[in-house]
């Protein structure tokens, strides 16, 4: 073997050069390719830094604990707790719906569901849905929850429009995160005579658990940030004074009841900055912007962290 | 079709049974038949992968199944337990008799017949769990949850897989993909005996494995030959030739369609084939 190597080689003509002309133009290529792509990598950067420093020096001086925890004052700065209330409540009732369902929709997709017209059916409709401009989910909810079944500006009905509107998101995350198993896995499981359900049940969705953690994320960050779709659903107003002894979730003044209009952060920045008129008006805005990015910061990470728990207790437990 | 003309008509189709071993003492055991396949031919769509294969392995012995690659030794072995179910277009035809069920019968439970008959990869693919969970997981699967039971089985299966010594102390804290290539294709033949099976299949099980972490595997083999049926897929002659019992040889027809050349005891199909084309294979001629 390695007495024949040498002849299979170059063995005649020129001596081969270290410095050949020939790769000059692909060296420059590939510098080039570095300084794009970290060029590009720095701007991303960038603009996210910009856009927390900005906020965080607008919100200088106005975000304080009072801040947070405190009810809106006609003739203070007042705080945001009302608001900031009703977004993690959206967030969560939003959440259990669309997170089981985005779930079960992706492992049906992965795993069960065959290449055919009604999946080709399903993925169009998912991709049709995720490009609908939010405007007109939250018009469709408002005919169809608020008015057709007479709800009312209720959180549930934000709740479900924001459900329609994240749901192809999620089932398509989680199908991707699924699917990103290795198929070895899936083989040894079988091979050990589990069902496909124990299979999935026990290998394939703790193995895509940081891929479906990053659906939720990306969902979250969607439900947390969007103003449109919940414009028409749940309602904008200014927030009342809520009770939270008040546990029964049937009574609309409850803070708890999901059928009682619900103004979240992000709407009631688009209400006070088109509309509000009192004198800290834009340091409320600003606190608040800082607020709604802060939240979607810590959500995030406490996410990868749910994940990694998760992971460790569905895998070695 | 004008190739099934090409390749020889197989001549031997059942195995020897009563000469198990050549260079073994002759110790006659009484033939005790496990697993049977009758006229099996396996197609992916339109592609024919193996052509006809009629063979027999014998109760706790050790039959090897070698052949060049894309002689579809893979996919027969694959039909044992039915795995070929799980790849699209994949259809299989005639018979394949574990004891005395035919286990292509549509009424078989797959899952029940993977418990008895198990399988061992290619490569080593212990789960993401802790060595006492990959162990652990068949027999939970079946319901078994009574911890000492679990834990007296875990051991016990460790013990066989030689495995037990170096993992006794890491069972629960180590997981099963922190062990070194050898020690996981180990793991993954004590999840096996977990299950409590009769039949162990093994796709070329040590060819990710270093000389040492081969030879190990090798002699667990020989070891779990007195309680179990082993077939075992092997690129490496000198594995057929030290591990197994019976050795069936497969090669590919000009459709490429692999087929079963011819089958007999280990010792002479190695000294005194009966075919030509076996005899070009394992004399390094071929393939």
């Amino acid at each position: 073997m390695t007495a024949n190597a040498g002849s299979i080689g170059r063995s005649s003509g020129a001596k081969p050069s270290l410095n050949g002309k020939a790769s000059r133009g692909s060296i420059l290529a590939d510098r080039a390719a570095t300084v794009v792509l970290w060029g590009t990598g720095a701007l991303v950067l960038l603009i996210l830094g910009s856009i927390i420093l900005h906020f965080a020096m607008a919100a200088w001086g106005v975000v304080s604990l009072s801040f947070i925890l405190d009810n809106p004052s006609q003739t203070t700065l007042g705080g945001i707790m009302p608001v900031l209330w009703n977004s993690i409540y959206m967030l969560a009732l939003t959440m259990l719906i669309a997170v089981p369902v985005g779930l079960l929709g992706g492992i049906y997709m992965a795993e069960y569901a065959g290449d055919n017209v009604v999946t080709g059916a399903i993925r169009f409709a998912e991709e049709s849905i995720s490009s609908v401009p939010s405007i007109v989910v939250g018009l469709f909810g408002l005919i169809l929850f608020v008015d057709d079944f007479h709800w009312g500006f209720t959180a549930l009905a934000g709740a479900l429009a924001l459900t329609f509107f994240n749901l192809p998101l999620m089932t398509r995350l989680s199908e991707q995160a699924l699917r990103a198993v290795p198929q070895d896995e899936r083989s040894a499981s079988l091979a050990l005579g589990a069902t496909k359900w124990q299979t999935i049940r026990h290998v394939v969705v703790p193995l895509a658990i940081p891929g479906l953690i990053t659906g939720v994320i990306l969902t979250a960050g969607r439900v947390f940030g969007e103003a449109a779709v919940l414009l028409f659903t749940a309602g904008i107003g200014t927030p009342p004074h809520y009770n939270f002894a008040n546990l029964d979730i049937t009574n609309p003044a409850s803070p708890w009841s999901p059928f009682r209009p619900a103004t979240t952060l992000s709407v009631y920045i688009y209400k006070l900055n088109s509309e509000g008129l009192g004198a800290f008006k834009n340091q409320i805005v600003d606190g608040s912007a800082a607020i709604l990015i802060s939240m979607v910061l810590i959500f995030n990470l406490g996410a990868r962290f749910v994940g990694r728990v998760l992971t460790r207790r569905l895998t070695a437990a | 079709m004008p190739t099934t003309a090409i390749y020889p008509e197989p001549v031997l189709r059942r195995v020897e049974v009563t000469a198990p071993r050549a260079n073994e003492d002759a110790e006659a055991r009484p033939a005790e038949i496990k697993i049977a396949t009758e006229h099996v031919s396996i197609q992916y769509g339109e592609k024919v992968a193996v052509r006809d294969v009629s063979l027999a392995v014998e109760a706790r012995s050790i039959m090897a199944l070698i052949g060049p690659s894309g002689s579809g030794k893979s996919t027969f072995l694959r039909c044992f337990n039915r795995m070929n179910d799980l790849i699209p277009g994949a259809s299989v035809q005639g018979q394949v008799c574990l004891d005395d069920e035919n286990v292509m019968d549509p009424d078989v439970s797959v899952v029940e017949l993977r418990r008895r008959v198990g399988m061992v990869f290619q490569r080593p693919n212990p789960f993401p769990m802790s060595i006492f969970e990959n162990v652990a997981y068949g027999p939970r699967r079946r319901g078994m949850n009574d911890r000492r039971k679990l834990d007296e089985l875990v051991e016990t299966s460790l013990k066989r897989a030689a495995l037990w010594d170096e993992v006794k102390d890491d069972l629960r804290r180590k997981s099963g993909l922190a062990l070194s290539g050898g020690q996981q294709q180990r793991l993954c033949i004590a999840r096996v005996l977990a299950t409590d099976p009769e039949v162990i299949l093994m796709d070329e099980p040590a060819s990710a494995l270093d000389p040492v972490s081969t030879l190990r595997i090798e002699e667990l083999m020989r070891e779990l030959r007195e309680a179990y049926t082993i077939v075992i897929v092997t690129h490496n002659m000198q594995q057929a030739a030290r591990v197994s019992d019976v050795t069936a040889f497969f090669t590919m027809a000009e459709d490429r369609a692999g087929y079963l050349v011819e089958v007999g005891p280990t010792g002479r199909i190695f000294t005194r084939p009966n075919e030509r084309l076996t005899e070009d294979y394992i004399s390094g001629r071929f393939g």
